[in-house]
């Protein structure tokens, strides 16, 4: 059996909010494994992002230890962390976060500006990830010419541009209707299923997490259940 | 390449705030760059002066004539290549409006002493020839429309009377900064007249223009001169050009000191126009930045999209503003005639225009730059732009 992809070990976090301390999370430890689709579910403050933010490297715990791919994130200075970020995570938000100056195809370009690639080899990337997401003929448009749907399938592209090992997903349809929630649970479906992509999504939708293979319940910064729904949702879905 | 593409579009985002920014940035470059080209021109006297020409006048006040016999002495002292008298005419030209200098002058040693002025050579040879001939600048000749031959009528303040010349010549200044609105008599007319109409006021020189060989013995030449004349009835003061023109200046210091300080005002405000609106874009785009940081860019990266951005307007402003600069000085220069006679606009204000528009694209960026390089990326997210 392989090592896990993500393993955390006694992470807690904590903010100040107006001079108080308010605890997020408590001595969480879990595993997730290369290939898994998690979903991350709990009530409103339950602390889901905040764990997603910490596992993406977008924010740092006040204590423990969490390996990805066999680097422990905690250690890396903000520069490194940048630089592993660039690398091994993609991105996918709630509210897109494309910038919005940019075309479709500039905007998936955009983290491989990072790379040392050519230009076209940057090129021959954006074009096979708008390819995937079904957008190849709106690589000109602007975020603002193309639906909320599309739009998240433009982040979705930009997020996998880059080919990372790990893809976390910041309710990716809760700004969504039903029918572009369902063709951007499909889309992240496939890149967990044809591309090998780990993928860690938060979610209170329990259709959208019916997509992962595994839920993991928050409640008041601690885990408090776990669900193994591969087979459930591999038949629920087909 | 993205990087460039992000600054240029994010710059033309806003047109209407990216517009009226740069109007602003605009009309404060030029309004610094024309008050500049304001004191420059009251300095410009100065700024020409030659270090060779020494000035002759009563100790007391410029008011106070000396007797001609000076003339005779001061070319007598070791050092003095020639001496030309002048006085100020004052006299009004239709209207006290219609103001330009008027000088009475012994025209041969005198114009010898002013190579600056350009005068052809038929047309000086028909000055001199002329008792009642005057010469005129070009700028004066243009402002007033005055041509070769034309009869020129004064009406004396100082000396009194009506005056009638001819312009019999008209002079071009060799540089951009000489003094062209400026008329020229010949000396000895003013004294037969006053002989004839006042004749205790003959005579009367208002000072003495000092030609010397050495530039470097001014002062000595000038202790020399006034050494000549100690406890007699009109003492004298001698000094260099520049500082006789100095001592004009001085004398309306304060407003020269309240331009500068507004010129100074203007750019300060638009910094802080300027950082406003960097402070507003930065804010709105607060998750736009944190999504780059996100994604693996540096806060440096961050910092330095702002900092482009509001250099990329500050210099299209400032650029604009300093084209506006060269039209509009020369419109003012027409409005303000003799007054401010040598209005232009020089490299020094150039390079002053274009870095005040560096400077405040620059300052402006610092505060939003460095809050966007520094908000941490998960509150960053959150931001509402």
């Amino acid at each position: 059996m392989s090592a896990p992809l993500i393993r955390v070990r006694g992470v807690s976090k904590s903010y100040r909010r107006g001079g108080q301390i308010v605890p997020v999370l408590h001595d969480l430890s879990f595993d997730v494994a290369r290939g898994d689709f998690v979903g991350l579910m709990g009530p409103s403050g339950s602390g889901k992002s905040t764990l997603l933010n910490l596992v993406a490297g977008i924010d740092k715990p006040d204590a423990g230890e969490i390996l990805v791919d066999g680097v422990d994130i905690t250690r890396l200075s903000e520069t490194e962390l940048a630089d592993w970020r660039a690398a091994a995570v993609g991105f996918v938000f709630q509210f897109y976060n494309l910038i919005p100056v940019l075309t479709a195809f500039e905007n998936v370009e955009l983290p491989l500006t990072l790379t040392a690639l050519s230009r076209r080899e940057r090129h021959a990337h954006v074009e096979a990830a708008l390819g995937m997401v079904g957008l190849a003929d709106r690589v000109e448009h602007y975020p603002a010419e193309l639906s909320g749907g599309q739009q998240q399938r433009v982040a979705i592209a930009r997020a996998l541009v880059t080919d990372p090992k790990l893809i976390v997903a910041d309710e990716p349809t809760g700004d969504l209707d039903r029918q572009s929630a369902a063709d951007v649970l499909t889309l992240i479906d496939r890149l967990n299923v044809e591309l090998g992509k780990t993928v860690l999504m938060v979610t209170h939708d329990r259709r959208a997490a019916d997509f992962a293979h595994a839920i993991m319940y928050l409640d008041k910064g601690e885990l408090s259940a776990a669900e193994d729904i591969h087979e459930r949702s591999v038949h629920g879905r087909h | 390449m993205q990087f460039l593409k992000l600054i240029l579009r994010n710059t033309l985002r806003h047109k209407l705030r990216t517009g009226l920014t740069l109007l602003g940035l605009v009309i404060a470059v030029l309004s610094f760059g024309l008050l500049q080209t304001v004191v420059d021109a009251w300095y410009a006297g100065a700024d020409a002066a030659s270090p060779n020409r020494l000035v002759t006048r009563n100790s007391i006040s410029l008011v106070f004539p000396m007797p001609l016999h000076y003339r005779d002495k001061i070319r007598a002292v070791d050092g003095v290549q020639s001496v030309a008298a002048a006085n100020w005419f004052g006299g009004i030209y239709q209207d006290p409006k219609k103001f330009f200098p008027q000088f009475a002058i012994d025209a041969v040693p005198y114009l010898a002493m002013y190579p600056e002025y350009r005068v052809p050579e038929d047309e000086l040879r028909a000055f001199l020839r002329d008792r009642k001939g005057a010469i005129v600048g070009r700028k004066l000749s243009q402002s007033y429309g005055f041509q070769v031959g034309d009869v020129l009528p004064l009406t004396g303040a100082i000396y009194p009377g009506n005056w009638s010349f001819t312009v019999r010549a008209i002079y071009d200044g060799a540089e951009a900064k000489t003094d062209t609105a400026q008329m020229f008599f010949h000396w000895d007319y003013l004294n037969e007249t006053m002989k004839v109409r006042i004749p205790r006021r003959a005579d009367q020189v208002g000072v003495f223009v000092v030609r010397i060989a050495d530039a470097a013995r001014s002062a000595a030449v000038s202790q020399a001169i006034d050494a000549l004349f100690r406890n007699s009835s009109a003492e004298t003061l001698t000094e260099t050009e520049k500082a006789f023109q100095l001592g004009f200046v001085a004398m309306t210091e304060a407003i020269v000191v309240g331009i500068r300080i507004v010129s100074f005002v203007v750019i300060f405000i638009i910094l802080a126009v300027m950082a406003n609106t960097m402070a507003m874009t930065a804010r709105e785009r607060l998750s736009e930045y944190a999504t780059l940081k996100a994604l693996g860019f540096s806060p440096a990266y961050v910092a330095a999209l702002i900092l482009g951005e509001s250099l990329a307007i500050a210099l299209l402003g400032g650029g604009l503003g300093i084209a506006c600069t060269f039209p509009v000085a020369a419109w003012f220069g027409t409005q303000t005639g003799a007054i401010l006679p040598v209005l232009e606009v020089g490299p020094l204000t150039l390079a002053m225009q274009l870095a005040s528009a560096f400077v405040v694209g620059a300052a402006a960026a610092v505060l939003p730059g460095r809050r966007a390089a520094r908000v941490r990326i998960v509150d960053g997210l959150r931001a509402i732009g």
